[in-house]
């Protein structure tokens, strides 16, 4: 036990706590409009393309974390252009481009075989090796996606709830929904390292989930979301050090005991 | 010359697509304090005229020519907000526009609803909801309003009050409405022009005189005009009830 109270006074910690409260953060606002716009499959497409990603980061000599910010944006631009020259429908196109980013990932891999890579690290994250690099990606990059996203935010929602009305009132719906397809891909690129490719999405989406139950408006929504991601977080950190589980994956599983929490409380009406 | 009452030309509009002609050199002008009213059969290109009167899609050939500083009013044929979204009617109808509570009351009192003011949009009834939408497209104060089938849903008593609260509202706020509609007896009656669309206009008029015009008859069918079911009429063209309107190919040869 004092070995436990030790661990919780280490400056890992300290990072992993503060990294963790970044991407809650953002996951609120965030989460809500993949959960209103249906968009989870995209989230999970992006973080598909975190190998080539990386990759692509060792061949230029760049940090993983560019090499994955630029597949991202360049898959999200190819989805906005794709969406609108094509007559598939939106899962199809991103089913396509999310194993094709994976293959090319790992056909890219195998060219590296020089370079050490820690698949497990980069599949399931490592939210207790947070560097203070890490940091400045998830605080500088979040919030930047942060700021951006407040001030599309009203448009967004209008487009959101319906898009020709939007439209012919005079939201430039087409600009703002393309911002925030890049912006999403700017997120994910910054919190992909530290809470790995197949989970990264669960974090955006659980929380808000779970907020949509008791908010009255959008903004409430986002608000909660952000809070219970935060309470994620906590919950996950010290279960992951008591119990020496993986740091994000215990994470996600108290979202996930959060949601299922929710539901046995009666709604207020 | 331009007329300064008119709020929205539209000339000569042609619009294609997969080869089909949707539209057929169709031209409508709308003017200020008249209720404008489209009908035609499903598919016949309505909804589209009124998209690309909004602005919403180009049209293929034909101008559009809206008032300079023209404030537009809007109601879609069906919004559906996802579930997961969580809105007061006071909200929605402010997304994008910026209005005060009082302002949204007034409004939401013209359209009958302002008990609704902080109710769900997830708990309303179909007349309400469509009373919701007419009071959102109604809030910047429009001088040209559009709606598309904005009774749809309602039953009788209720689309007659709604097409009651049309002519009330043309009144008020002195506006052009284009509204399109597939109920035949219905709209008439605030309607000061119908304009039968069947991918290019049929024939159009004033509401009374277009309920004896054949080219109306031969659209709707006879049996649809309860007190005309003997008439007999010629008219110069057909219509499938499948097709779209065969393009005038054959003519050229």
């Amino acid at each position: 036990m004092n070995e436990f109270i030790a661990m919780l006074q280490s400056p890992f910690l300290l990072r992993a706590f503060l990294g963790g409260a970044g991407i809650a953060l953002i996951a609120g606002p965030f989460g809500v409009f993949i959960v209103w716009r249906r968009m989870a499959f995209y989230g999970d497409t992006l973080a598909h393309s975190g190998l080539l990603g990386v990759c692509l980061g060792f061949l230029l000599g760049l940090s993983p974390t560019i090499g994955v910010l630029i597949v991202c944006l360049a898959l999200a631009i190819l989805l906005v252009i794709l969406q609108s020259r094509e007559r598939l429908a939106a899962d199809t196109l991103l089913g396509m481009l999310s194993y094709t980013a994976l293959a090319l990932g790992l056909v890219a891999l195998s060219f590296l075989d020089a370079i050490r890579f820690d698949l497990s690290t980069f599949l399931f994250g490592d939210l207790l090796a947070v560097s203070n690099n890490d940091l400045v990606w998830i605080w500088g990059g979040g919030g930047m996606a942060f700021a951006v996203l407040m001030a599309i935010w009203c448009p967004l929602l209008a487009a959101t709830v319906d898009e020709a009305l939007a439209s012919a009132e005079g939201v430039p719906v087409r600009r703002t929904q393309t911002i925030f397809t890049l912006l999403v891909a700017l997120i994910i690129a910054c919190a992909i390292k530290v809470v790995g490719v197949l989970l990264i999405t669960a974090l955006l989406i659980i929380p808000a989930a779970t907020a949509q139950r008791f908010a009255r408006s959008p903004e409430h929504m986002a608000v909660f979301a952000s809070v219970i991601a935060f309470f994620s977080l906590i919950a996950g950190l010290l279960f992951s050090l008591y119990f020496d589980t993986p740091a994000a994956a215990s994470v996600v599983t108290s979202a996930a005991l959060f949601f299922v929490l929710s539901r046995l409380i009666p709604q207020s009406a | 010359m331009p007329d300064h009452a008119d709020l929205l030309r539209l000339r000569n509009i042609v619009f294609v697509r997969n080869r089909r002609v949707i539209l057929d050199d169709v031209s409508v002008t709308l003017r200020q304090n008249e209720i404008v009213t489209l009908i035609g059969p499903n598919g016949a290109g309505k909804s589209t005229l009124l998209k690309i009167a909004l602005g919403l899609i180009p049209a293929d050939q034909g101008t559009v020519w809206r008032k300079p500083g023209v404030r537009l009013g809007y109601v879609p044929q069906k919004l559906s907000i996802m579930p997961t979204l969580p809105l007061t009617v006071a909200r929605f109808v402010t997304l994008s526009v910026k209005a005060n509570r009082a302002q949204i009351l007034a409004t939401l009192e013209q359209t009958g609803i302002a008990y609704l003011i902080d109710a769900s949009v997830h708990t309303l009834s179909g007349g309400e909801w469509q009373r919701v939408l007419l009071a959102r497209a109604l809030l910047p104060r429009p001088s040209l309003l559009l709606l598309d089938e904005p009774a749809q849903g309602l039953d009788v008593n209720g689309q007659n009050a709604f097409y009651d609260l049309l002519g009330h509202i043309r009144d008020t706020l002195r506006c052009g409405i284009l509204l399109v509609s597939h109920d035949l007896h219905l709209v008439m009656a605030s309607s000061n022009l119908v304009i039968c669309l069947q991918h290019h206009i049929c024939c159009s008029g004033k509401p009374e005189a277009l309920q004896r015009d054949p080219a109306y008859l031969a659209l709707f069918g006879a049996h649809n005009v309860q007190h005309l079911a003997a008439y007999h009429h010629h008219h110069d063209h057909e219509h499938g009830l499948h097709d779209g309107y065969a393009h005038q190919d054959t003519k050229h040869e």
